[in-house]
């Protein structure tokens, strides 16, 4: 006999307690500690610190334990803990030409100063499986730097480079004195600033991303992009407190940074010049900075006159769909009780069905 | 989760001024849709985060809060949204609506009426009635701007070309105080009459999407038709097999791989109300009574 579902109370502690166990896994196994994630899978917190929009590595690897290795869980487990915390004001811009350099290449220039910088890569591994990890092999020596030639080289960007034979557009903000605005604290309506659309790509799912800068290579929405550098490191992070007036440090954070260098024919009176497509993601994230600069690049379509309808030039398609919380959160959610709604249409169908099987009988009785 | 370092119903100070302000908004227009900066919440997206954030800003020590979820208040999600708010506000509950003087819900308005103070915060997953027919949000804007709503007409009209009938049977477009085309969240087209003229204050909190907009208490509200083809709401042949009650909204329960269903009330408040009352429908357990209110009440 049925009465009234009831239950759903203790369903979900239940459910709760059963996922607790499940992330322990077997107890025989010794447990992961979050340092442990921080340190040894350090590309999985620098997803999360960079689509969650939040740079804080240990937090990242509470997150990705919590979540039991599911990355856009642990990315809505930062943001859920990010929109709680004050906010105190905007940095000064980072500089990224001050970057203490870990990796830095470039794909437009043989040799340049700075030099090419491999740095920490999988690009020329071959992909073998290292049964030796497993078996605990020992590490082989650390690289050291030559440091007969005393201090780095400095590392001046690409595009500046081009910028000084103004062979590349000039890029400034519209207003250095006005606030960055905040995608964050205020609704983004379109058409978007470049400024919202770099934030929100920035936080966008890297999938999505890399999926769309991957069409713009196949033909839909073409932008002839050549990697004018890509670099990872270090830069310091300052802040300008009211009371004292100048710039503070408050700290450093590792951040990869991608300029494509994009063909682009002047039009009217703008002589020929390269066009920018920039991308700028916490942590050592290339995959997602490149993906990023080919985006933002093709979004720039209408504003250079060459919009043809692609997806990844379609700025409401591509901004309204790149944040993976909310796509999870939406395309989870049909597993939800709809059955009210469902009620609705049996409802309907059946009625339909009935009448369609009354206009049919007169037909059969002839 | 702990209680402790969060705000009083999660959200700080500030998010809720702005939360309110966009409701202040919405309630001065109504049917439109206003912008508001959605946080993102400790719950996904589409899972009722903007009927929480509107909660949340409206929310005193003083409110008694009902929430349900298709009607009942034992689903797993009003569960845990109750429990959110019980565990963050330390609000009382209820599943009675009459005690209640905030109702969050998804997909249902509650059989008994509504009552002048009350406020019923709805969860919309798409706040757009136009969005399946036109997907961009800049054009949107730009026809309920202009009052123009040819295209949500053509689609009711060409239902009924194809199919004899209108074929929305839930979120049934709805034209507030003669002006805006509203989408009244996934409920069945049932409810649409009990918002109408409602004493109650309704809000809409779409929290992905981020748009707040609000029915005031005593405004017109018309579900779209055309003289020919006047709207009519879902009835059905049987009362509930519990309660007997009639002209209420049914869920159709499946007992056996052999055919055999069962109607029975999609409002359990109202049905375990008047099974207290000693009505009974054709297939209700003899001698089991409900007692209503049991679940969730309490701090």
């Amino acid at each position: 006999m049925y009465v009234a579902v009831k239950g759903g109370e203790a369903a979900i502690d239940n459910a709760h307690a059963l996922l607790a166990h499940r992330r322990r896994g077997d107890p025989a196994v010794p447990e992961v500690a979050p340092a442990q994630i921080a340190q040894q899978l350090t590309l999985a917190t620098d997803r999360v610190m960079a689509e969650g929009s939040l740079y804080d590595p240990g937090l990242a690897a509470l997150a990705v334990k919590q979540a039991r290795g599911d990355l856009v869980e642990a990315v809505f487990l930062v943001r859920a803990f990010r929109t709680t915390l004050p906010r105190l004001g905007q940095s000064v811009p980072v500089d990224t030409s001050a970057m203490a350099i870990e990796r830095r290449i470039s794909a437009t220039y043989k040799d340049l100063p700075g030099g090419q910088v491999l740095g920490p890569t999988f690009d020329y591994t071959h992909r073998l499986i290292d049964f030796l990890l497993e078996a605990g092999a020992e590490l082989p020596p650390l690289p050291q730097a030559d440091m007969k030639a005393g201090a780095p080289e400095p590392s001046p960007r690409v595009t500046d480079l081009l910028g000084g034979e103004s062979l590349i557009e000039r890029e400034t903000r519209p207003d250095d004195e006005a606030p960055a605005p905040d995608i964050t604290r205020d609704p983004v309506s379109f058409p978007a600033s470049r400024a919202e659309r770099l934030q929100m790509l920035a936080r966008g799912d890297e999938g999505f991303l890399l999926a769309l800068g991957y069409s713009t290579q196949r033909g839909f929405g073409r932008t002839h992009p050549f990697v004018g550098e890509i670099r990872f490191g270090e830069v310091p992070v300052e802040f300008v407190p009211e009371e004292v007036g100048f710039a503070v440090p408050l700290g450093s954070m590792r951040v990869t940074e991608c300029q494509m260098v994009n063909q682009f024919h002047g039009a009217g009176d703008a002589p020929p010049q390269f066009t920018r497509g920039y991308g700028l993601v916490f942590g050592q994230c290339e995959r997602k900075a490149m993906a990023m600069s080919l985006v933002d690049r093709a979004l720039r379509a209408r504003e250079l006159g060459e919009y043809s309808g692609a997806p990844a030039q379609d700025e409401e398609f591509v901004l309204s769909h790149c944040d993976n919380v909310q796509a999870t959160g939406f395309v989870e959610h049909l597993k939800l009780p709809h059955y009210v709604d469902f009620q609705a249409e049996l409802d309907l169908v059946r009625q339909l069905r009935r009448e369609h099987e009354a206009r049919r009988a007169p037909e059969a009785a002839e | 989760m702990s209680t402790t370092g969060y705000n009083f119903a999660y959200l700080d100070e500030q998010t809720k001024r702005m939360i309110r302000r966009a409701i202040l908004k919405a309630i001065a227009i109504p049917g439109y849709q206003v912008p508001f900066a959605s946080r993102e919440m400790p719950m996904p997206y589409g899972w009722g985060t903007g009927g929480v954030q509107v909660t949340a800003a409206i929310i005193g020590h003083d409110d008694v809060l009902k929430v349900i979820d298709q009607g009942s208040d034992d689903t797993t999600n009003a569960v845990s949204i109750r429990k959110f708010f019980a565990k963050t506000a330390g609000v009382a509950t209820t599943t009675r609506t009459r005690e209640a003087t905030i109702i969050q819900t998804r997909h249902r308005i509650p059989e008994a009426p509504l009552r002048e103070g009350q406020i019923i915060v709805y969860q919309v997953p798409i706040p757009e009635p136009l969005r399946f027919l036109e997907p961009r949000e800049t054009e949107t804007r730009r026809l309920h701007a202009l009052n123009d709503y040819g295209l949500m007409h053509v689609k009711l009209y060409e239902d009924i070309a194809r199919h004899g009938h209108i074929a929305t049977t839930y979120a049934y477009p709805v034209q507030v105080a003669g002006r805006y085309v509203m989408d009244p969240s996934p409920i069945p087209k049932f409810d649409n009459p009990k918002m109408h003229m409602s004493p109650a204050l309704q809000l809409f909190g779409a929290g992905r999407e981020k748009r707040i907009y609000a029915v005031p208490p005593h405004t017109p509200v018309k579900s779209l038709d055309f003289d020919d083809h006047p709207f009519a709401v879902q009835h059905f042949d049987k009362p509930c097999a519990l309660c007997g009650a009639e002209r209420v909204y049914l869920d159709e329960v499946v007992l056996d791989d052999r055919g055999g269903r069962m109607f029975v009330c999609s409002d359990t408040d109202y049905c375990e109300e008047r099974r207290a009352q000693g009505h009974a429908g054709a297939m209700a357990p003899d001698g089991a009574r409900a007692q209503p209110g049991e679940a969730g009440h309490g701090r």
